[in-house]
């Protein structure tokens, strides 16, 4: 493969399946509908006419039932990745997910181990039914035993994708999916930094927004327009949201004394406040203001036709920079 | 009736249609009277079982019921926190476990005393859970066995999972040219569990995957409270031909049939012949745990007919009557299971408690920055009261004692730096207030 091609994030994550599958033959990839259709969204497209069906696995209609076998099957020394189709189809998996998976290592005192990958593309604005659009990560990153990543560029997902395969501990990657499109270029050499960290993606000094997801693009533009009035945002993409990487919050928040964070998912009781309460201990002299959160309400996710004033926008991020500014 | 009959549903809504009869035949090599009989299908599986074997599976079952006894004197000591004792699964657990080979792989319920015991799991590993010591005990890696699931149902996709993986390997190995030992897994559940939308979804991949797995219900007649005629109206083995595969009905208390029964669906699993569903029809002659009064529930006139059909008894009767076993080997197999229940109990009082500290290895493989961040403020906060010089008894890890526990808790919430763990002046306060 080239150095640098530019590629969607939906091929980014297929082209980092594949290198994982080359590279491991006990790597599996299990879920609905992504053998021969390749997904719902074409994530695995061309895999199994690769890799096999015994490698690829048609599931049948079962999500207790994929991630249930997906732990067997690690627990017999495989490395299966489950796609559950659609986020709001995560939770007929969530007992699997939080009593099984997640403790597994724990219950056997270390002596197994359960590297199960799981994707589930999440978020909304994509125009859809009711639970296809959800934003549910808070309610995984609550158990212990369990990793959470999401990638926002196609660097991160064909790199975030290996490292969870290769990660001795369950992992779930929550894939932007309305981002599916969007193109980036991926350096298939040079290895995306620790999953496990944030980065700062725009350095910026009077002020930090963080954001993860589908939302980075989002803050980027926000931090954009902030510098019209003369403002400089920083912009951390989280990336990983069990463990958070609240280092590298607060080193920016030292230095910008400001703190917006936004996600999709309804503010109560999400990450954002995760974060606002760790960042205030850490760095309570070093605020100007409290620490603002951006979210979606606390109403089930919306339909279509009004979806667009349920998940945060520029304008949302931009209102909170000015309440922040305002202290 | 007989041993272990299928009572209709008795409590279904009277609107309901009545109960079909089973089609599915129950199996029995061994009856009340301890008599043995001649199966076309399963006899051939148990040809080779004489006396010695007899005495031998004899053996095991009265040593299973000393060691359940004795763990449940435990539990009203307070030695073990809980107890689900297994009194007259024996023929159910011992039959089965023997029909499995090194290499099969058991996904349990927390139930299964005496097939994690044939499965050489020590008793001190086995009563960790119980003890309150670990949330599992033993290495599954070393026994073939997972550890007890709690969760009921999640342990049967992980069946399921495990015997596709067992699929693979046989796939690896053939184009490798290798030998691969056949092998199965076997995931043991109850009648309640059958209810749980995971057996069924486990059924199905196991059915569509062509998976090596025996799913072994033992229908002990009861959930908790719940009898099994809301369960189901039917035998659970009739669900197998809705899942395309076989299903088996065999009396739970007739070790002798158990044993045939698993050997000859195991054989059918190892042979990549698919699934088979085994029922074993049998009576939980307990409470359903310590904490359980099935006097609420239950009617004595049941208790006693199921009592009539004890497992042990009916291999006893059996022994006596056609293999001229007389007293002398009851009498030592009873003290051999004294001696398995004092040693037990010397290993369970002698039973260290686990430190804390040690806890915030276990729930991941790689470094984790959060654990690592509040394990340092964990050690801070501790060395805080060794500073003091005072020596309050937490520092140590005990940690039993009542109050000890809420104050710990309560001064964990009045937090001290994160970061630095310096410990709070003010949670020393409220150890004090409270002490
Ligand atoms: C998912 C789940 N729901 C409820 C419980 C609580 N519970 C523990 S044992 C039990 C009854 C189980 O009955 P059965 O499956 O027949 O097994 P048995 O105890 O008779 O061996 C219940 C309801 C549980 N452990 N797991």
């Amino acid at each position: 493969m080239n150095a640098a091609p530019d590629l969607t994030i939906a091929k980014a994550v297929n082209a980092g399946l594949r290198r994982a599958m080359e590279e491991n033959p006990r790597v599996l990839l299990m879920g609905e509908d992504i053998g021969s259709l390749g997904g719902v969204y074409r994530v695995t497209e061309g895999l199994k006419k690769d890799f096999g069906g015994h490698r690829v696995m048609d599931t049948p209609l079962g999500e207790a039932g994929i991630v249930g076998t997906a732990v067997g099957l690690a627990l017999r020394g495989y490395r299966p990745v489950c796609e559950i189709q659609f986020d709001g189809f995560s939770f007929p998996a969530f007992n699997q997910i939080t009593t099984q998976l997640a403790k597994m290592r724990n219950r056997t005192n270390g002596d197994v181990s359960v590297p199960v990958t799981i994707r589930i593309p999440y978020g909304g604005v994509i125009g859809s039914v009711e639970h296809h659009s959800e934003s549910p990560e808070a309610l995984f990153a609550h158990t212990a035993g369990l990793r959470i990543i999401t990638p926002s560029n196609a660097q991160d997902a064909y790199w975030m994708t290996q490292q969870a395969i290769t990660c001795e501990d369950p992992v779930i990657i929550f894939e932007p999916k309305r981002r599916y499109w969007l193109k980036g270029a991926v350096d298939t050499q040079r290895p995306a930094a620790d999953p496990f960290t944030a980065q700062v993606v725009r350095p910026g000094e009077d002020a930090t927004v963080v954001a993860y997801g589908p939302l980075v693009p989002v803050a980027l533009a926000a931090a954009r327009a902030a510098e019209e009035d003369g403002r400089s945002v920083e912009v951390i993409d989280l990336r990983s949201l069990s463990p958070i990487d609240f280092d590298t919050v607060e080193d920016s928040v030292r230095r910008t004394g400001r703190l917006v964070v936004a996600h999709e998912a309804p503010t109560f009781g999400g990450l954002g406040g995760e974060i606002a309460a760790r960042i205030t201990e850490r760095a309570f002299y070093s605020l100007e203001a409290p620490v603002l959160r951006v979210g979606a309400f606390h109403l089930p996710y919306p339909v279509a036709a009004v979806e667009d004033q349920y998940v945060p926008d520029l304008d949302r991020i931009l209102e909170a920079l000015d309440r922040s500014f305002a202290y | 009736m007989d041993a272990a009959p299928f009572t209709p549903a008795a409590h279904a809504p009277a609107r309901h249609a009545p109960t079909p009869e089973p089609r599915t035949r129950l199996v029995r090599l061994l009856d009340r009277d301890g008599v043995r009989s001649e199966d076309p299908v399963f006899s051939p599986y148990v040809a080779e079982v004489g006396a010695e074997q007899l005495r031998d599976l004899y053996r095991s079952m009265a040593l299973a019921r000393r060691f359940d006894e004795e763990a449940t004197n435990l539990q009203r000591q307070g030695q073990l926190v809980l107890w689900a004792p297994m009194r007259g699964q024996e023929a159910a657990q011992v039959g089965s476990a023997r029909a499995l080979r090194p290499a099969d792989h058991i996904f349990p319920t927390y139930r299964e005393h005496a097939v994690a015991i044939e499965r050489g799991v020590d008793p001190a590993e086995l009563l960790m859970v119980f003890r309150g010591h670990a949330a599992g005990g033993w290495k599954p890696s070393e026994h073939g066995m997972n550890v007890y699931s709690i969760v009921l149902g999640s342990q049967v996709p992980h069946a399921v999972g495990y015997a596709m993986g067992m699929n693979l390997d046989r796939r690896a190995a053939e184009e490798e040219g290798r030998e691969v030992e056949p092998a199965a897994t076997i995931a043991y559940f109850g009648d309640g569990t059958s209810t749980q939308g995971e057996v069924h979804e486990g059924m199905v991949f196991a059915a569509s995957f062509d998976a090596p797995v025996v799913f072994f219900v033992q229908n002990n007649q009861w959930a908790i409270s719940v009898p099994f005629s809301t369960q189901s109206r039917l035998p659970l083995a009739e669900r197998a031909a809705g899942y395309g595969f076989e299903g088996i009905r065999v009396d739970g208390n007739d070790v002798l049939g158990v044993l045939a029964v698993s050997r000859y669906a195991m054989e059918q699993a190892r042979a990549g012949r698919g699934p088979v569903l085994v029922e074993a029809e049998t009576y939980r002659l307990g409470a359903h745990t310590t904490a359980d009064d099935p006097t609420k529930y239950r009617r004595r006139e049941d208790e006693s007919h199921w009592a009539e059909l004890d497992p042990l008894l009916r291999l006893e009767t059996h022994l006596r009557r056609h293999h001229g076993t007389d007293d002398a080997f009851f009498d030592e197999v009873a003290a051999a299971a004294q001696e398995f229940a004092d040693q037990t109990r010397a290993h369970v009082l002698s039973m260290a408690p686990p430190s804390f500290e040690e806890f915030f290895d276990k729930p991941y493989a790689e470094r984790h920055a959060l654990i690592e961040e509040e394990r340092a403020w964990y050690a801070a906060y501790q060395a805080g009261f060794d500073d003091d010089g005072r020596d309050d008894g937490r520092s140590g890890g005990d940690g039993t004692a009542g109050p000890d526990r809420g104050t710990q808790a309560s001064s964990l919430t009045v937090a001290a730096d994160p970061v630095t763990g310096a410990p709070d002046e003010r949670s020393a306060g409220t150890e004090e207030d409270l002490a």
